[in-house]
């Protein structure tokens, strides 16, 4: 019978159906300090065991502090004690960890697909709405709440109702200096922030199949933003060249078995797909956003446009920004250069290819905090934190840092910040804090420029 | 666990799309490793000035709203992050039925798995029942929403409706088909 890549993944690991829902497998697990401590209190009141330790795998990231001098001694006593209670909760249920002083330390995100974790065909989750990042690599990845995250602990397994299917076809040869976070900025200004819900959403096209892992990575963590809770792409040749020879990637023998067992992994016909959704890149311009929310996102040279509803109005308030005006005109203060979305080496190389033998502008203030350790290790290795420094920027130790500003890094009250991150909600990178979502190039041009500019 | 079934409250109105969990209860909130207290955090962005003071227009501060037990809002209720400190905010604020347009899917089941009710009904509904202003009753077994001569049908998963009618352990009803789950990792999983 004729499935897309979805429906074939997903029924693998259907154990049964009841009614419209499956119980379904989960081969990866992986947690983080914020959204595990009452899962962890969840098995412990009712006494039980978590079932496959082995498939669970921590990282500290969303309380880290990037600065290294305050990662021995952390002020805030909430972050400190979240991130000690998951320390010990790994220890007390045997789970693996990589916390602050692991050379594989990093963002969730990040550290699952660069470990070899993350592989094509399986189940992953997370208890983190940016999990379909993993999707990239041809694998079922979403993000769950805390009480599923304690049902995969006890169980390794969870009801879920099987989504539709939602083809996002992407074709044309994306111009200079255009990526997958305007490709996907695009798709949700175009479509808005829920046109995915209820969907799997599989990217496809040529231009999918010449982007590389790092990049579709990039595009498959924005899928909740357009209210997709699964995005992914079919594995091909460059999937699999960038999951061999990583950490927990099978080895030899069993990593020809595992090729054997994944080469069905493909859509068999387009027809099959509940819904299309189409756009040519051939045209794309760099992206932009000015609102409170990804949809709000405008082509570089796109004045914003006139205000439509109330949510509008409160918005362009919130932003003080008025419709009409233009990125360029935006007093940007500040640039983030980071996160799951774009934290990764390849990130990086674009944004310091920007910036070598250049200063950045006199009223920006620019951080670059690599994804995860083995980023940071690369980038250092590649002379990139050193062009990063020369040109003014701050280097930080790897986390989530001020994408949410959950640990000690905020966007100053009222700044506008040029962010490479993946949300620009009210508050997101500090109380009153201004969010214009952009790729790591425009980023860095802007930083040089010290305004959203391409000049 | 608490079941649900007839709720019957006056509703408070925030009639606006994409509420996202970030104004639901922002990230300063998100540091206790228990699933309570939050009922004071719920909206922290848009109920509290600068100073920490309640905004006195704010739905929730309004001597009027207090102890509902529902809420009326717009399109994509709480989109954006998968912290499930939003439906225990909701939760420790007293609501026990959201009533939106639609909602995010993480969001969805996070407020189903702690036994309360995101019930969808379309814009004309909602503004039906946010002009009528009275007391409305919510019947889950029935699936109707009443209020004065008000009355609407809502659509609910049978599964999902099933759970909250129950209050059903959700690992207790995984747990029942462990020899299954055992055996697929025995040929998958090993």
């Amino acid at each position: 019978m004729q499935k897309t890549l979805f429906d074939k993944i997903w029924d693998q690991h259907v154990i049964v159906s009841k009614d419209d829902k499956d119980l379904l497998y989960i081969d990866l697990h992986l947690i983080h300090e914020v959204t595990s401590p009452q899962a962890f209190e969840g098995l412990r009141l009712k006494n039980r065991k978590l079932r496959r330790p082995d498939r669970t795998f921590a990282t500290m990231d969303h309380n880290t502090p990037t600065v290294l001098e305050h990662r021995d001694f952390i002020e805030d006593p909430l972050s400190a004690e979240q991130l000690k209670s998951l320390a010990d909760n790994c220890a007390e249920f045997g789970v693996t960890l990589f916390d602050m002083e692991s050379e594989y330390n990093g963002i969730v995100h990040m550290i699952g697909p660069e470990l070899g974790l993350s592989l094509p065909g399986k189940t992953i989750v997370c208890g983190d709405s940016h999990t379909a990042t993993h999707g990239a690599l041809g694998a079922i990845a979403f993000g769950i709440g805390t009480s599923e995250v304690e049902d995969v602990f006890a169980t390794q397994c969870m009801w879920q109702t099987k989504p539709k299917n939602m083809g996002v076809k992407i074709t044309g040869v994306l111009p200079d200096n255009v990526f997958a976070k305007d490709i996907i900025l695009k798709l949700i200004a175009e479509n808005g922030v829920s046109f995915g819900t209820g969907y799997a959403i599989e990217y496809y096209g040529d231009t999918i199949e010449n982007l590389s892992v790092e990049e579709r990575l990039s595009l498959c963590n924005m899928s909740i933003e357009g209210g997709a809770k699964f995005g992914l792409v079919k594995p091909d040749q460059k999937t699999l060249d960038y999951i061999a020879d990583r950490k927990y990637t099978p080895k030899g023998e069993e990593f020809e078995n595992f090729k054997e067992s994944i080469k069905d992994l493909v859509t068999d016909d387009e027809s099959l797909f509940d819904k299309i959704i189409k756009l040519d890149v051939t045209d794309l311009k760099p992206q932009v956003s000015y609102g409170t929310n990804p949809a709000m996102t405008v082509d570089i040279d796109q004045p914003f446009p006139e205000i439509k509803s109330v949510e509008d109005q409160t918005a362009y308030d919130y932003m003080d920004l008025k419709p009409g005006m233009k990125a360029e005109e935006i007093p940007i203060e500040f640039v983030f250069i980071g996160s799951c979305t774009n934290g990764r080496i390849n990130d990086l190389r674009i944004a310091a290819e920007v910036m070598r033998d250049k200063k950045i502008a006199e009223n920006i203030s620019c951080v670059v905090v690599p994804g995860s350790m083995q980023v940071l290790q690369k980038a250092k290795e590649e002379g990139l934190l050193e062009i990063f420094e020369q040109a003014g920027c701050e280097t930080r130790m790897p986390g989530c840092s001020y994408c949410l500003a959950m640990n000690e890094d905020r966007v100053t009250a009222g700044s506008h910040c040029a962010s490479t991150s993946n949300r620009n909600f009210e508050g997101r990178q500090g109380e009153r804090s201004r969010t214009h979502l952009m790729s790591p190039y425009l980023a860095a041009k802007t930083a040089i420029e010290g305004r959203i500019s391409l000049e | 666990m608490n079941k649900l079934n007839i709720v019957q409250s006056k509703a408070t109105v925030i009639f606006k799309d994409n509420i996202d969990t970030d104004i639901l209860i922002p990230k300063n909130y998100l540091k206790s490793t228990k699933r309570t207290g939050f009922a004071d955090a719920l909206f922290a962005p848009w109920r509290y000035d600068e100073a920490g003071d309640p905004i006195p227009e704010f739905p929730l501060n309004q001597p009027e709203n207090q102890n509902h037990k529902i809420l009326i809002a717009g399109e994509n209720f709480g989109c954006g992050s998968s912290r499930e400190h939003a439906a225990w905010a909701l939760q420790d604020f007293g609501i026990e039925v959201v009533i939106a347009g639609s909602y995010s899917p993480i969001f969805y089941m996070n407020y189903l798995n702690n036994l309360k009710l995101p019930l969808k009904l379309g814009r004309m509904e909602r503004e039906a029942l946010i002009e009528e202003d009275s007391m409305i009753t919510v019947n889950l077994t029935e699936q109707t929403v009443t209020a004065g001569t008000l009355k609407f049908d809502f659509e609910i998963e049978s599964v999902y409706r099933e759970k909250l009618l129950k209050g059903q352990d959700g690992i207790e009803e995984i747990l029942e088909y462990l020899d299954l789950i055992e055996k697929h990792e025995r040929e998958y999983a090993k």
